[in-house]
């Protein structure tokens, strides 16, 4: 039963921050429920065994007419994507706390909201209810980005709305594709893993649940609803989008698509490889040139998740640990980021970075908070960043000493644009209006030594992370392994 | 003692966090005496290793902390290894680096950037160190790249100048392009040996044939790790930028240590390079024309510092050099003298640019010597031990180095010979623009010259005197010494010496090398001294002309340009063509067409956007709650 509790406890949350309609103690109110979600996981990752598989089950039959059963449960992966999602909604609450946005019962509603949705994603073992989850989680964030963000939002908003959801229709018919053929016409997931269906079929099908992930992502060539998404979006809708939401598409590849269509992956893989890796050269460059500092960021990630994606696409352990661990840091950089940007764009009042220079002498404690932010986004040792590029990149090693090579350029690229953008923002003169920048204070600090302390803490000591995640990947890549190779698939 | 290793780094990192925390209310004298107190614990901590190391049987110790990285069979410990190796390395960086720590207490005094200043200068001495002790690549590469942060941050200390950041950023990328390559050999090296601690990885390399492609590949990747950390050819550019950073830090991070980790790296994994000839050979090479262009580059250079960096990047290939003709303990060697002799000229720089009022222009000074007599007394030491008279250090290492070349190749010693006649030249070229003749800056600057306060004469005094009689550690044979460090490095090395065997040079052939090379030397600087001190001849104004050699040489080669519009241009041109070409209008412009056919056919769903969210939220919330009951009573 604490499945339920974790997924309809920010449910419930919602209904009562609505109610504030608008008052503005409705971020505090998000604020405290948010910590209830996230002391609650604290007491199930307590209870966790990383060895014992997929545990906290709840499975009662549910929309049985469809086939469909509330079967969802938490192992090693599940419940990293767990933790991410309920230590980051505090933590965007809170960053949001110097905005004073209008209607914020609905705002900070909508975020609990989608929380929801999100824990469903990440533990649904139903495919109907997975994909009800994918959508409970997408409609809010639309509306957080299409009412509360810049002025081009609404353009925007439908292009991202209206290709996500394309996306998660062509998922839809794959899934209910995968449902016609078990034999009782249900949603099971492990139902979907036992069969075998034909190399023509599978691939189909891998095509079909890879649209949703790589739009997700997003994977290039499927990406240009990001950047501006990203950029238009108020805050809190970006670090939603890139701290937790684009893990429902790498998660629902490791989980919805791999093993699902192991002979799908085995013929796409590759090609799936590819993109992400040219995603990662190809964002890269293009965030060289950016002046925006928001769309800069937003082209980084495409980067990162690249490499997230690369790394999954390989499939061996090294490659899939190291996704897992990177997804956890991703979330919390880009998150640091964003948040980092938005200080500086609600103080300049401008995103454009040529418009900028010399904060680092104005406010000290936001220079160095920035500095090590940044300093996990280009992986360097002892920040979080590495343990996940260390390990991504020698995953992809192990399939292929290019793609790894290829890939690698990450680490030069990304330190030139990252430190390209430090050095205009925070080095050289001040400029008129950076002259009284004022340093962090109150819930900005709290917020900015929290995710610096997380971040050298998963560097220096990143074992008991990957422990949780061990046992599940490892099953996860045998089973697939063997499903490839031919062998039984009953042992999963 | 030796179990106490792990204090080494610490020291230093409680450094770092007390002055780093504590900067915005600690006195400057607090700051100055913690920063240089915490690197001299790690000093007599590292002086107790040492002695019990040499009298210790055991020669390799590895000291483990905790479980780095745990992933399947990669398992990464976070530990130590102190060696012969690591043991002398810790000396130097953490001796050293008390020196200079001490000195920036003089140097930075009126700086406002004072206690941070202490507070990076504790954390590169945590990082280098964490580099040397490391007992595996990845913990070594933490070091790696550590060092390479601090550096970025020291070099851009004086950030409000766009030039000064933009040079701390060019390091930074730079070494990460090395960096790149030795992420992939600890690839290639866990993928062939299945452990990246040095301890498993060594055994079993030494039992391999020579000259596989497996060693070479990763012995040219390591390599290229440390072109870029130690500032050779093709990725050297960024180490005279470097001097944009205070004094102190070019002298203990861009001459003393740091750059000289890529040696460090190399002699470590001796055994594999060993195994590798094609890439010595290359190392060989590239070292040498490192040392050459370097050289060629520093004879026309005015800026003080610059004439010093082109001489730490000329001095790092003659390194190299020794590491590709196999004299792994010549080279090491040379690491030590270096680090005693270049440190010492770059402190005495700092100290006569801080006399001049910051500025570095040698056509500017003159005159100097008896306004400074401390600082002259000991940068002509060092410019003698730089330019390889004996008996002092340079001598020594240099001549080891040559010893070998000439075993190797008859070719690589000559040019090296004369590479060395030039290192001589521009050294007493240096001190005499300097030191010599009459003063040649404003009046202004002429009333404030005064010698440097204690705490920077006492380093520049002690690293005189290591100069001097630093290199009678390693005597050779033919001078009737018994070289004690190669004594004492032979753990270290003995398995690459029984491949490649001792050396074949008779006494008499040593005697003419070391004829040659001396003579050479003296030439060289009686012709600075013609020139430049008893003739006055001072560089000419930028605005004059130059002869097309001297051009080509003030301008470096036109290094920088042609990086400039081979690599940098072409990338920014192809980063907005495919932002606006291939994103924007190709991807993009399809995406929307896609997008505009499907909105023309759901126009008829219009009709159900009201435009009040309190409606959607209320449908949203109605339709999950009718779902769950529905689900329920259905069952």
């Amino acid at each position: 039963m604490e499945i339920l509790l974790l997924i309809f406890l920010p449910l419930a949350g919602a209904i009562i921050v609505s109610l504030f309609g608008k008052h503005q103690q409705a971020k505090t109110a998000a604020f405290i429920w948010s910590l209830l979600s996230l002391g609650f996981t604290g007491y199930l990752l307590d209870g966790f065994d990383p060895a014992a598989g997929t545990q906290f089950t709840v499975d009662f039959p549910w929309l049985l007419s469809l086939g469909s059963r509330f079967n969802a449960g938490i192992d090693g992966i599940s419940m990293l994507l767990v933790l991410l999602t309920n230590a980051l909604v505090p933590l965007i609450i809170l960053a949001s706390f110097s905005h004073n946005y209008k209607s914020p019962g609905a705002f900070y509603g909508l975020i609990l909201f989608m929380q929801s949705g999100l824990l469903l994603v990440f533990t649904a073992l139903d495919a109907f209810l997975f994909y009800v989850g994918w959508e409970i989680a997408l409609i809010p964030i639309y509306f957080i980005c299409a009412i509360w963000g810049g002025s081009n939002r609404i353009k925007v908003n439908i292009k991202f709305f209206i290709y996500t959801f394309a996306g998660s229709l062509i998922m839809l018919l794959g899934i209910i594709y995968m449902a016609q053929q078990t034999p009782d016409k249900t949603f099971d997931l492990l139902g979907f893993y036992q069969l075998s269906l034909s190399t023509s079929e599978q691939s189909w099908v891998f095509l079909a649940f890879f649209m949703a992930f790589a739009i997700k992502m997003p994977i290039f060539p499927f990406h240009t609803w990001q950047p501006d998404t990203y950029t238009e979006s108020p805050t809190a809708g970006t670090m939603l989008l890139s701290g937790i939401m684009l893990k429902m598409g790498t998660y629902g590849a490791i989980r919805w698509l791999i093993p699902v269509a192991p002979l799908g992956f085995a013929q796409w893989g590759q090609t799936a490889l590819t993109l992400a890796v040219i995603g990662i050269v190809y964002a890269s460059l293009i965030a060289f040139t950016q002046k925006d500092i928001k769309r800069l960021v937003a082209y980084s990630s495409i980067a990162h998740v690249g490499l997230i994606a690369a790394g999954i696409f390989v499939w061996n352990l090294q490659g899939l640990q190291g996704a897992m661990i990177q997804m956890l840091n991703h979330g919390l950089n880009v998150f640091g980021l964003f948040f980092v940007l938005d200080i500086i764009i609600r103080r300049l009042g401008t995103r454009d970075m040529d418009k900028m220079g010399g904060i680092a002498k104005m406010a000290p404690k936001f220079s160095i908070t920035f500095l090590i932010i940044l300093l996990g986004t280009v992986a360097l040792p002892l920040t979080n960043g590495f343990i996940g590029e260390f390990l991504l990149l020698m995953g992809l090693y192990n399939y292929n000493i290019w793609a790894s090579a290829i890939a690698g350029l990450t680490i030069i690229l990304g330190a030139v644009y990252m430190l390209r953008m430090y050095q205009r923002i925070m080095f050289g003169p001040s400029a008129d209006n950076t002259l009284t920048f004022a340093d962090i204070a109150g819930t900005e600090k709290v917020v900015l030594f929290v995710v610096c302390a997380l971040i050298l803490f998963i560097g220096v000591y990143p074992k008991p992370l990957l422990a949780i995640s061990e046992t599940s990947t490892r099953e996860l890549i045998d089973f697939v392994n063997g499903k490839i190779a031919g062998g039984s698939p009953t042992n999963y | 003692m030796i179990n106490l290793v792990w204090l080494i780094p610490l020291f230093p990192l409680i450094g770092f966090l007390i002055n780093g925390l504590g900067r915005s209310f600690l006195p400057k004298g607090a700051v100055g005496f913690i920063g240089s107190l915490t690197v001299f614990l790690s000093f007599a901590v590292s002086l107790g290793i040492f002695f019990e190391l040499n009298g210790s049987v055991t020669k390799s110790f590895t000291i483990q902390l905790f479980d780095w990285i745990q992933v399947g069979n990669l398992s990464i410990p976070f530990s130590f290894q102190v060696d012969p190796l690591s043991s002398l390395m810790l000396l130097i960086v953490t001796g050293i680096g008390f020196l200079i720590h001490v000195y920036s207490i003089g140097y930075m005094h009126h700086d406002t950037g004072f206690a941070k200043f202490f507070s990076y200068l504790n954390l590169f001495v945590f990082f280098m160190l964490l580099l040397v002790l490391g007992s595996n690549y990845v913990v070594m590469f933490i070091g790696w790249e550590g060092v390479g942060l601090c550096s970025y941050l020291l070099i851009g200390f004086w950030f409000s100048n766009p030039a000064y950041a933009s040079a701390a950023k060019k390091a930074f990328v730079m070494n990460r392009i090395g960096d790149l390559g030795f992420l992939i050999a600890i690839f290639l090296i866990f993928n062939t040996f299945n452990s990246v601690e040095f301890a498993k990885v060594f055994p079993q390399a030494a039992s391999l044939t020579a000259g596989s492609d497996v060693i070479t590949l990763i012995t040219i990747l390591l390599f290229v790790g440390a072109t870029g950390k130690s500032a050779q050819i093709p990725l050297f550019t960024w180490l005279p930028d470097a001097m944009a950073g205070p004094t102190p830090v070019s002298a203990l991070i861009h001459a003393a240590t740091m750059v000289t980790a890529g040696i460090y790296m190399i002699a470590r994994s001796n055994i594999l390079f060993t195994l590798a000839p094609f890439t010595l050979d290359i190392i060989a090479v590239v070292g040498l024309a490192t040392a050459i262009l370097a050289a060629l580059i520093a004879i026309t250079q005015t800026d003080i510092k610059k004439v010093l960096a082109y001489s730490t990047v000329s001095q790092l290939g003659y390194m190299f050099l020794g590491l590709g003709v196999g004299a792994y303990t010549g080279a090491f060697f040379h690491v030590i003298t270096h680090a005693f002799f270049k440190a010492l000229l770059f402190l005495g720089a700092g100290s006569v640019i801080h006399a001049v009022s910051n500025e570095q222009d040698m056509r500017s000074m003159g005159g100097l010597k008896s306004k400074l007599p401390v600082t002259f007394y000991t940068m002509l030491m060092g410019t003698i031990a730089i330019s390889g008279l004996p008996p002092f250090s340079g001598f020594f290492s240099k001549d080891e180095i040559l010893a070998h070349a000439y075993e190797h190749s008859k070719l690589l010693w000559l040019i090296g010979v004369i590479g060395a006649m030039f290192t001589a030249f521009y050294m007493f070229r240096m001190l005499f623009l300097t030191f010599f003749g009459k003063f040649r800056g404003t009046t202004e600057q002429q009333a404030h010259l005064h010698e440097s306060p204690a705490s920077m004469t006492f380093p520049l005094i002690v690293l005189a005197v290591l100069s001097i009689i630093g290199g009678f550690i390693g005597v050779p044979e033919a001078l009737h010494g018994n070289h004690w460090l190669a004594g004492f490095l032979e753990p270290v090395f003995s398995a690459s010496e029984q491949r490649t065997g001792a050396s074949h040079l008779d006494h008499s052939t040593e005697y003419i090398l070391m004829t040659v090379s001396v003579i050479a030397a003296v030439v060289a600087s009686f012709i600075a001294y013609l020139r430049y001190a008893r003739n006055n001849h001072v560089p000419v104004p930028d605005t004059a002309e130059r002869t097309a050699f001297a051009n080509v040489s003030y301008n470096k080669f036109y290094i920088d340009e042609i990086y400039d519009a081979l690599i940098t241009k072409p990338l920014n041109i192809l980063s907005g063509f495919f932002y606006r070409i291939v994103d924007k209008t190709f991807i993009d412009g399809f995406v929307n067409g896609l997008g505009r056919a499907t909105a023309e056919a759901g126009k008829g769903l219009r009709l159900l956007q009201t435009g009040n969210i309190g409606f959607y939220i209320f449908i949203m919330i109605a339709g999950i709650v009718a779902l769950l009951v529905y689900g329920f009573y259905n069952i």
